[in-house]
């Protein structure tokens, strides 16, 4: 598939700290793309440069293949995490008029937004102060404003903070909605999971660098966990020894008559053996292997431990 | 249309149409108005009149007093008791007591009132007074009064300027002196009014977090700049309604009450005090008259003598300039803090050269042309208001020349670096600049 967007070892260093060190990554044309890491790993700054807001020190971005150049904001529609609006001003009149800083025509511009305010039952509010809006009005606003002119590449930066949960579905309806028509969607977000179900594409970024990137199904394969949890009965006889040094027991908790016991895969033992061996001590009611989330590969990634890990280990200490 | 021009569009068209704009653009020149015509109306339209009984025990003066304008004298041949007696049923508003041996000892005169003491009727009756103390001694001299008043000959040095190419022409300070002080303090207004009207636009750009929304559209300079031009066009459309309204108000008055500006009000009161003194001294009268004739002449001849062209071109310009020069700090200022009550750490370097100018006003007035005058108007953080002060007097093109150069690499040379401050400032939020944070963004970037 051919990328959309590309960066090429950005760096940019600020007065005491780097806030991107030679970052490079590959958005896919009609993908949804996430660029997730914690707060202050350098994503706002990453998506700047590629808004024009900011210029890199090192490194070069391109948008189908052309050197990022001043025109191009008109094919960006950005929705930033700091989002606000001319208290003061009328809703139609200032929607008319970002857009038009967009380079949309006025009469052009003026069509389309009545066609979106009457989708979001806005029209009523047209000639309304912003400050008249309630809070998911105003940010219906924003979010048409930043869709408006058709943008090839739309970015969110912590798109649903601050959104009511019934604006977030609407918001993800017509994301995916705007993909289907062939746009290409970036969400930055430190909070992995709010995002997780959507994106195809990921991008890792901690520290100001880049230390994960590819298509989500690889990653989940790559980043396996071999960590599975069995629901089992009658293994009263037990003694609770796993004479097999490959199989190590995390967890085990008991709830009425089911045990669940929580085991690590290590070295080259098949899930096949592993299952032999809890058959050999009771009933196998329910097996499955635990898939690691994006924050779990994150942390993962960062620390060398899963998390399901860790948990197990100390709670397996305090049992 | 460019992105700029339609930033520009905005800032002027919501600024124009606000409640505020057309209340100051109808109050702006009514008061404008008010301050030439007020003084007119009030010295024509004398209030009710002030009457003052008179008890001359010294039997010198009682025959003396005329009846003034606003004024009106009732000899009594009573006692001071009863002339206390009708004032306080309301006869008189006040009772002048002139005791026996006032001739010896004129500190023994009196006003008395029960309401206070009017100021102008005061002031006449010491006038008058004055002046029949003098001839009284005069005569008891044996001075004959009419040598010595034909020797009294009134001076008024005609001031003649030489212009550069030669030309010999009427200078007339006091004229220079109002107009320059008046068009210094508008463009200081000026400056002050539209410059935190940027600062402000700045701030709530940035407070209501818009910004960054628009600068991923255009450029921070452009947000910046039309901002800036966008303000100052609104104090150039209210400056220039308000020069057209203020006459057109002056003039309508002139027309309907054509009366009123025979005389300005200075002259007004050389008629009353002239008046007064003259019942019997005609041709006096007559001599005063010419002479504020010529006062009026001179008037209308000091001001058809002030370069009006220049003075409204060089007013466009100053003002325009030192704006563009102070705006640009203005809005680096804005972007800089998060709220309002922070901007007060960084407006001291930039109200302090306005101030000064303010300050220095008088300085410059007297001496137009000193050296204090010279370098204030040439450097480009106080030309405007300075400059503006000296145009009346009369200043050489050549350094006119230099201080508008000045000034307007001045003003490229502060958006230059307000610029650099600006494009840093509008994203940083939450955290309180310094002098010394401020330095690092016009170094870094």
């Amino acid at each position: 598939m051919d990328a959309l967007l590309r960066t090429e070892q950005i760096t940019k260093q600020y007065t005491g700290h780097r806030a991107l060190n030679q970052v490079s990554i590959q958005v896919p044309a009609q993908s949804i793309f996430g660029l997730l890491g914690p707060n202050g790993a350098g994503k706002t700054t990453l998506i700047r440069i590629i808004n024009q807001i900011i210029g890199p020190d090192q490194g070069r971005i391109y948008i189908e293949n052309e050197l990022l150049k001043p025109s191009h904001v008109q094919q960006i529609g950005y929705l930033p995490e700091e989002r606000g609006l001319y208290k003061k001003m009328a809703v139609g009149e200032q929607a008319l008029y970002l857009a038009r800083l967009k380079g949309m025509k006025g009469q052009e511009a003026k069509r389309k937004l009545r066609d979106w305010f009457d989708k979001f039952d806005l029209m009523p509010w047209w000639n309304k102060k912003v400050e008249e809006l309630s809070k998911g009005m105003q940010q219906k606003v924003q979010f048409i404003i930043t869709v408006l002119h058709k943008p090839k590449l739309l970015i969110f930066d912590e798109p649903f903070s601050g959104f009511d949960p019934i604006n977030v579905n609407l918001l993800k309806e017509e994301i995916l909605r705007l993909r289907r028509e062939g746009a290409t969607i970036i969400f930055s977000t430190h909070n992995m999971g709010s995002v997780e179900e959507l994106c195809d594409h990921i991008a890792l970024i901690n520290k100001s660098e880049k230390i994960l990137e590819g298509e989500v199904r690889q990653i989940k394969k790559t980043f396996t966990s071999r960590i599975y949890e069995a629901e089992m009965e009658q293994i009263g006889q037990w003694s609770g020894d796993i004479p097999d040094k490959r199989f190590k027991l995390i967890r085990a908790a008991s709830q009425n008559d089911t045990n669940i016991l929580r085991l690590k895969i290590e070295g080259n033992a098949t899930t096949n053996e592993l299952l032999k061996f809890l058959l050999s001590i009771g009933n196998v009611s329910n097996f499955k292997e635990l898939t690691p989330s994006m924050n779990d590969i994150f942390i993962k990634k960062v620390t060398g431990k899963f998390p399901l890990e860790a948990n197990g280990e100390t709670e397996e200490k305090t049992s | 249309m460019s992105k700029t021009a339609t930033i520009v569009k905005r800032e002027f068209i919501t600024r124009v149409r606000k409640r505020s704009f057309l209340v100051m653009t109808i109050l702006g020149p009514i008061l404008m108005a008010s301050i030439i015509i007020v003084p007119v109306m009030v010295a024509q339209l004398s209030d009710s009149e002030y009457a003052v009984a008179i008890v001359d025990d010294s039997k010198l003066f009682y025959d003396r007093f005329d009846d003034a304008e606003s004024v009106s004298f009732t000899p009594l041949g009573t006692n001071i008791e009863h002339a206390m007696q009708l004032m306080h049923d309301g006869r008189f508003d006040a009772v002048l007591h002139i005791p026996e041996i006032a001739f010896q000892a004129p500190s023994s005169l009196r006003l008395f009132s029960e309401k206070s003491v009017n100021f102008n009727a005061k002031l006449l009756i010491e006038n008058i007074l004055k002046l029949e103390f003098e001839s009284l001694k005069l005569s008891h001299a044996g001075i004959d009064e009419e040598v010595l008043r034909s020797i009294e000959t009134p001076i008024n040095i005609q001031t003649i300027r030489i212009k550069d190419d030669g030309e010999l022409i009427t200078d007339y300070p006091e004229i220079s002196m109002g107009l320059g002080f008046i068009s210094g303090l508008l463009i200081y207004i000026f400056i002050f009014l539209f410059g935190s009207q940027v600062l402000r636009g700045v701030l709530e750009e940035k407070t209501s977090r818009i910004v960054e929304i628009i600068v991923s559209s255009v450029k921070p300079f452009q947000l910046m700049m039309g901002k800036v031009i966008g303000v100052g066009l609104v104090g150039l459309t209210q400056f220039l309604i308000w020069m057209v309204l203020t006459f057109s108000i002056v003039g309508l008055f002139q027309l309907t009450m054509p009366d009123m500006f025979r005389f300005t009000p200075d002259e007004e009161i050389f008629i009353t005090s002239s008046q007064v003194l003259s019942a019997e001294e005609m041709e006096k009268q007559q001599e005063y008259i010419q002479q504020y004739d010529t006062i009026a002449g001179q008037l209308m001849e000091g001001l058809s003598a002030i370069n009006f062209p220049v003075m409204i071109l060089s007013f466009i310009f100053f003002f325009l300039g030192g704006y563009l020069l102070y705006a640009a700090l203005f809005a680096a200022i804005g972007s800089a803090v998060d709220n309002e009550a922070d901007t007060q750490q960084f407006m001291l370097p930039v109200t302090v050269p306005l101030l000064l100018s303010i300050v220095m006003i008088q300085i410059i007035i007297s001496n137009p042309s000193g050296p204090v005058a010279f370098w204030l108007s040439i450097i480009p953080l106080t030309s405007p208001v300075i400059m503006m002060v000296r145009i009346p007097f009369g200043v050489p093109y050549a350094e006119l020349a230099l201080s508008a150069g000045l000034l307007i690499m001045g003003f490229i040379a502060t958006t230059l670096l307000a610029a650099r401050i600006y494009r840093t400032g509008i994203l940083m939020y939450g955290k309180k600049s310094s002098y010394k944070e401020l330095w690092k963004w016009i170094k870094h970037s």
